[in-house]
Formats: structure tokens, sequence, C-alpha cells
């Protein structure tokens, strides 16, 4: 199940392996392909199931992410971002347009009733705020992103205004999945971290649902074998 | 003295009995001895020996339950509804007594028009026996109250967890792990303090997590933070044997609780027992003046100004809203003077010692490693005094509604310059000695030649108009440093250790000027983490180099269990971080970098054996963990990578 590329190995193992380690000096942040050269068979077996995750993760979802034109973005960096899948898209425009009907229905509801015409401008407000996400959330959608890394999970966000966030492992306090009727009929949920931190706010919209719990499962694993103090 | 104790069994509370301890059968050590009451504290008592923690601390944490202080209900509301009683009836009294004295004597003259006076009444129509008696059952009622109250409000301190249990008809119990303590406060209320008692709040990790012991009596209370806090280290609690031997009977107690209130009384609010000296002593004019010379001030003129030109173009009537104005600020100013007087800020074996308050006595302790955030700051009418304040982030256990009046947020009210070097040093007690100037010379006074911090790039200075040259950071391998304000300048320190994640922002206009912003996320409180206007590069730089030093940071720091670490060893100096980056961080070298001094011994990289080595190691330099080192060391040991590649070049 897990997927992320242990520094040499985690620290939850037993040290036993350990001298037995024909090389021995794995270096920490070598990513995947280190543990397979220091042990072969589970190594061998690690990147089989490593696939097999990467395979959940990605499947049904988005193949680029998304970046400012400007030279002076935040850069992507190094690693394989995973992002969200492409049925989200399709969830957050259906509730939109759930949103703009309904608002303008009870707009004009009211008015034909009472005769006030005032309504309309907060409702024709709301409406022209959903129209307008529903017209950036293609491209919006494509732009998160996360990384699993060795020590840490990497969070990106937004285009116009990008915002990236790395979480030790260590530092998380619990993974939360939650998925309402309509993500559900997609198969989708939203993925939230919860540090100590407020402010840390990582919350991954739209993973499929079986990208959410196996993610979910490798982060409190790995959260469990890395715990630290607050 | 000590509060008696539980027996084994509290009355009507069938689940007691599942907490006594499997040595529970003490009944007949109960029944024949007068100090079979006690728990198994004196030596004498067979019972000692069978508990399962063999470790011996003070009476009250045995993991037992006991009771609070006896006068515990009267502070805990019981004054206030005495009183408010009291004043309904002195109030309402001849109402009440013609209600119900009519009936006693139904042909009786009309109240109203006898002399007015209900004690005439009383004692004319011969009732004195009757009014006696009624003041006698709500006497009674109202001690059988009390005590009820006391009976069913107990606690317990096992090497796991604090406990408390209270209510009559709605129970609560408490429990919070001791390896989560964020910090003790003892907190002495003026009434409280005159009868020698005081209430002790461990604060946990989280909203609302507070433990409350309300009340003990002082000494009592002292000995039970000591023993939380020398349970929260990890260390044994051996040290605690003989001291504070309850009292050998309930009589005696009783006597004793007496004894103490009065001395309380006569020779006022006493002292804790052994408070070690403050490093710190800020005179009570520079306390009045910072208070006068804050931004409140400045605040106060312009409402006062604005009243005086509203009542000259205006109606003179304005001029009357200075009196409440006034008031108000007086009382906010008050305040926060009695609040800060009698400050002293102290170090102890188990953390940072810090006591505040002119009547109400709050004595906070934090631990090693709890502090998240700190920031030094200086407003800008305290700039030709040279005068600082420092500021804190760290777990209150409050509720989210109460950490606006978080009172230890100010850890420092204010300080000159040596003042805060010192109360720095407490904080940051593993910092190394070269990296000091970051924090004066560089940090607090701001850009000089030579300046090791990265500022904020020329090109970007439309964003910082004032501060662009100072505005920058610094990052160590122990900490992250913000210096940030020119008008009112700040440097703002987030121990890497405890950093719980990092952020980069860049908005379109940032972008435009190729500048970002870099948040470092800690647990919420008034010392913020952002910084904005950070170039480029350097922010994806900071971002990589702060994240992987946390990570490093927060694998090798046990500050959690800070009493585990054994011997002081010299400076580390700035290679022990990088040391400590190669070599994996374990039981027996639990090198963390907020408290790099503590550093538990040298041992060499190829020295170290395996984990389990290693934690037998730690075991035998410490014959008293023994138990905790075995338990924890499966769990702690084995280290990261690093050391066991270390482990198998020795192979």
């Amino acid at each position: 199940m897990t997927s992320i590329p242990e520094p040499g190995t985690g620290p939850e193992e037993p040290a036993t392996p350990a001298p037995t380690t024909p090389t021995g000096t794995t270096p920490p942040t070598e990513g995947a392909g280190a543990p397979a050269g220091a042990e072969p068979e589970p190594g061998a077996a690690a990147a089989e199931s490593e696939a097999a995750e990467r395979a959940v993760l990605d499947a049904k979802t988005f193949d680029h992410v998304l970046e400012p034109r400007s030279e002076n973005r935040l850069p992507l960096g190094d690693g394989t971002w995973h992002q969200l899948a492409r049925a989200y898209v399709w969830v957050r425009l259906i509730s939109l347009t759930a949103l703009f009907v309904v608002v303008l229905a009870a707009a004009a509801i009211i008015t034909a009733l009472s005769g006030e015409t005032w309504l309309w401008i907060p409702a024709g407000l709301v409406a022209l705020g959903a129209a307008w996400t529903a017209a950036i959330t293609p491209r919006q959608a494509r732009s998160f992103g996360y990384q699993l890394r060795a020590d840490d999970l990497v969070f990106r966000r937004g285009i116009l205004w990008q915002r990236t966030v790395a979480v030790p492992y260590g530092r998380m306090q619990l993974v939360d999945i939650t998925h309402g009727p309509l993500d559900r009929a997609f198969g989708i949920a939203q993925l939230k971290l919860v540090t100590a931190a407020a402010s840390t706010g990582v919350s991954i919209p739209g993973l499929t649902q079986e990208a959410a719990e196996s993610l979910r499962d490798t982060l409190v694993t790995v959260a469990e074998s890395r715990r630290t103090g607050l | 003295m000590t509060d008696p104790v539980v027996p084994p069994q509290p009355p009507g509370e069938p689940a007691s009995v599942g907490h006594t301890p499997p040595v529970g059968p003490t009944p007949p050590a109960g029944a024949t001895s007068p100090a079979g009451a006690l728990p198994p504290a004196g030596q004498t008592s067979p019972a000692g020996a069978g508990v399962p923690r063999p470790d011996t601390r003070s009476p009250l944490s045995d993991g037992e339950w006991h009771r609070m202080h006896p006068l515990t209900p009267l502070f805990r509301g019981g004054l206030a509804l005495v009183i408010v009683a009291g004043l309904v009836i002195s109030n309402l009294r001849e109402r009440i007594i013609d209600f119900f004295l009519r009936a006693a004597v139904p042909e009786g003259p009309e109240f109203e028009g006898d002399t007015g006076d209900p004690v005439d009444f009383v004692l004319r129509h011969g009732l004195v026996p009757l009014a006696l008696l009624a003041v006698l059952v709500v006497v009674i009622v109202l001690v059988g109250l009390f005590y009820l109250a006391w009976r069913f409000h107990s606690f317990r301190i096992t090497g796991e967890d604090v406990e408390v249990r209270q209510g009559v008809l709605f129970r609560s119990h408490r429990r919070s792990p001791i390896d989560r303590v964020q910090g003790v406060n003892l907190t002495r209320p003026m009434l409280a303090r005159l009868c020698g008692m005081a209430k002790l709040e461990v604060v946990g990790a989280g909203t609302d997590a507070n433990v409350k012991l309300e009340y003990l009596s002082t000494s009592n209370a002292e000995a039970v933070r000591a023993d939380i806090l020398r349970l929260a280290s990890g260390r044994r609690l051996a040290e605690q044997q003989a001291r504070g031997v309850a009292p050998a009977s309930k009589t005696q107690a009783a006597a004793s609780i007496v004894t103490d209130a009065l001395t309380g009384l006569v020779l006022g609010a006493e002292e804790p027992v052994a408070e070690p000296a403050s490093v710190v002593h800020i005179p009570a004019v520079r306390l009045i003046l910072s208070r006068i010379f804050s931004g409140r001030l400045i605040t106060l003129l312009v409402l006062v100004a604005a009243a005086i030109v509203g009542a000259i173009v205006g109606t003179p009537w304005i001029l009357f809203t200075i009196v409440p104005i006034f008031l108000g600020f007086g009382a906010v100013f008050v305040r926060s003077l009695t609040k800060s007087l009698r400050y002293a800020i102290a170090p102890t074996p188990d953390g940072v010692r810090i006591t505040y308050g002119l009547f109400t006595t709050v004595t906070e302790t934090l631990p090693p490693g709890r502090i998240h955030a700190i920031e030094v700051r200086q407003p800008l009418m305290w700039r030709p005094a040279g005068w600082w304040s420092i500021t804190v982030n760290r777990m209150t256990g409050k509720r989210a509604d109460q950490n606006g009046n978080d009172q230890f947020a100010e850890v420092l009210p204010v300080g000159d310059r040596r003042d805060v070097e010192r109360v720095l040093r407490l904080l940051m007690p593993g910092m190394p000695e070269a990296e000091w100037p970051l924090v004066f010379e560089h940090g607090i006074l701001g850009p000089q030649p030579d300046d090791p911090y990265t500022n904020t790039p020329r090109r970007a200075r439309i964003l910082h108009l004032l501060s662009w040259r100072r505005n920058g950071f610094e990052l160590t391998p122990a900490a992250l440093f913000f210096r940030r304000g020119v008008i009112r300048r700040t440097l703002g320190i987030f121990p890497l250790a405890r950093l719980q994640s990092v952020g980069m922002h860049q908005g379109p206009l940032a972008r435009a000027l190729g500048v970002a912003s870099v948040h470092a996320h800690t647990i919420p409180g008034r010392v913020s983490g952002e910084l904005h206007g950070v170039d480029r590069d350097a922010a994806v730089r900071l971002f990589a180099d702060a994240e992987a030093a946390a990570v490093v940071a927060g694998t090798s720091d046990h500050s959690h269990r800070w009493g585990v670490e054994v011997v002081d060893v010299a400076e580390p100096g700035p290679d022990a971080a990088a040391e400590a980056r190669e070599v994996a961080p374990d039981l027996a070298r639990s090198h963390d970098f907020s408290r790099g001094r503590t550093e538990s011994r040298e041992v060499a990289p190829d020295a170290e054996g395996t984990a389990v080595d290693a934690a037998d190691d730690a075991a035998r330099a410490e014959p008293e963990t023994g138990v905790d080192a075995a338990a924890e060391a499966p769990r702690e040991a084995p280290g990261p990578p690093a050391s066991r590649a270390d482990d198998g070049e020795d192979a």
C-alpha cells in the first residue's frame, strides 16, 4: 500500500536487516530506486506495489499541472505530481449550475409573488459569481497537485494565486475524507490533512474514492511510523 | 498538609471499584490503622510495596483517587451562592418572613402594621426556636450540598494520565495523557490565596483540553505540579520519597487545614515554596510607563480629540462621552498593570517558570520544546527607551473563545536589551552561541553592514516602501528567523522542531515583481508566520531548505520526554546540527535542535551499535528509567536510515 519512497527504509523497520545490507550506505533521498538496489527481494515487491499504488492514484486524472505563464511563477520542481480526477470538474459544474438555477428561480418566484425587484441585485451577484467560478473551474482543477516525497507531502493549487504547502508526515494529526451525494455518484472524495496548525489548510478535493482511501491508509501508516511531538 | 484522601471506595460509585489498582485489597490495612485511609504513601503501608510502578512520588500522585481541598465548593461558586442568597434574603426578608410566619401565626396581626422589623415580630410572637431551626436547616442543606460536591470531586495521577472526575448529577470524567502535557499553570486568586489554596491547570494539546485541579492547598498544588512535570519528563520520581507524608488521622488533617487557613489569613499570601530567582526584574516605573506609551494611548488621544472637536463644532454634550472613554481605558490600563506586576521568569529543570499578577497570582511552567513561535517586538514609542516585549505561541488548551485573553502569550511584558536576551536564552536553550548575533545585532536592531538576512529585492520595494531593507529571513539548523517592520520592529523566531508545515504563496502582483511570500505554519497564536516580498528564487530555496530542516528537526526532537536526556555536554556548536542531520537520533543520544545543549552523551557515529544496543545503553545509563526506556526503546530507538548506513559500514 505504501508508495512513499522510503528514505532507504522506514524508521519503523527493525534495524536487524541493516548489517546484512551489502552496500549499506543508502542515500536517504535517492527515491524509489535505492531500496530496490539494496534489498532485491523486498525491493522488487515494493516497486511492484508502488506501481500499483501509482496506478490507483493516477487513474482517471489529469495528466499535467497547469501553471501561470510568467517566468516568475513558483516552479513545479522535480518529482511526480499526482492530480485530481477529471470527474471533479463535472461535479463542480453540476453543483454550480444547480446553485445558479436555484438562485435565479428563487429570485423570479419572489419577484412574481411580491413584486419586489431589488432582490435581483444580490441574486444577480451570486449568479454571476457562480458563472465565473464555473468558467474557471476546468483550468483551476488542473492546477491542483500533490507529491508524496520521502519525508513530506507537497500540495499545490492555484494559477493566479499560487499556493504550495509542504507537510512533514510526522506532523499529520488526522486525515479526513468527506464525500457528498453528488461526489459519490461520480466516485470522488475530498481528502483533508489536519496538523496542529490551522493555517496548514491542505485539502485535496476530487480524488477518486480508491485514490482517497489508499492515500489515507498510506498517510496514516507513514504518519504513525514517524510520529513526532507537536 | 494533605487533603483527606478518598477511601478505596467512594460511596455510590460502582465505577470506582474498577479504578482501584489491582493491589486494591487494602481494606485490612484501611480498617486497622488510622493511616489506612490514606493511600499507600507511607512506607509503612503494605500496599506501597505492591503498587505496579515501584517508583515513589509525593503521596498525591500515587495512582489513587484523591479529593480536593475541603473548601473547594466554597470557592467554586459556593461563596457566590451564599452571598447572593444573603443579598436576596436581606432585601426581601420582610416579605419572606411575612410569608412563612403567616402560616405559623395565622391570627397574628398584619406584619405591615407592626413595628416594621421582622426580628421584633419573631421575638414578640415567641418564634425564636422556629426561626433558628429554619436557619439551621438552610445551613445544613448548604453544607450537605458542599459536602456532596466535594465527595464527588476527585483526581488521580497515574504514570500515564491525569484524571479528574466531578459532578453529582452530571458526572464528568476527564483524562489527559501525561506525555502530551503542554504546561502546568498554578493560579491563586486573591481570596483562595488568603486561605492558602491554589488551582492547578494541566494544559493539554488542543482546544478545551485542560484538566483543572481546583482547589488544592498551595503546598499540595506545588507537589502535584512537580510530580506531573517529572512524570511528563520521563524521569523517575525517586527523589520525591519522604516528602510530604500525610498527617496520621482525619482529625489531624482537618486541624492542619484550619491552621493553614489561619496562617494564610494572618501572614497573607505565602510565596511558593522553592521559587527560583527571576532572571529579569521589571521596575514598576518602567512597567507603568510602558503601559502608558502603548498603542492604546494613541487611540485614547484620538478619541478625546474627536470628542473635543465634536463639542466645538457640534453640540457641547459630546464632551460628556469623554468620561466613559476614560473609565474604559482606565480599567484596561489597571488590569494590564496588575496582571504584569510582580512578574518573574526563572529556569527550572522542568522548563521555564513565569509568574505574574498582583492580586491573582498565576505561575505557568512551560516545559522544554513547548514553544512554537517567539516574537520580539518594539512599538514605535518604546524605541527611545530601548524597550521590547516578547510574545510566544504555545498551546493554551483553552477554548477558542478564551484565547483572546491569553495571559501568558506575552512572556516578557517589557524589558531592555539585556532582559530580552536573558529571556530568549531561557526560551531557546539549545541555540549555539555563534547564532546569537542573528537575534540581536542583525535581527532585532535591523539591517547592518554585513547582513546575513536575505532581504526583499530592490525591484519589489514598492510592496514594502519603508521596510524593504529590513524585511527578510534567515534559516539556521535550529530555527527560522523572520525580520519584519521598520516602524514597529519585530523579529519572529520559529523553532524548526515545532514547525507544522511550510507554505509558499504568490499572487499576480508578486509574480510581476518576481517575489513570493513564505509562511511558517505554527499552532494558532499571536505570532504570525508570514513573510511577504521574498525574492522568488530565495523563497523557493527557503521553502525546500526549511521543510527539509523541519523534517530533520522534527524527527530528532525528543523534548516531549525531556527528562530522558542524561548528561549535559558542552555546547554542541554549529557543526553539531550538521552532524545531527547525518546521525540518527535515538533514545541514547536524543539530540534535538531546540535543546542542543542537553545532548545526552558523546557518541561517535561508529560507536553506536544497532538500535537495540542503543536502547540497552539508554537503559543502563539510566537505571531508574529502566522500565520506561525499555518500554519505549523498541518504538523510538530504531533510527532513520542514516544510522543504519553507519551500522552497515561497521559490519
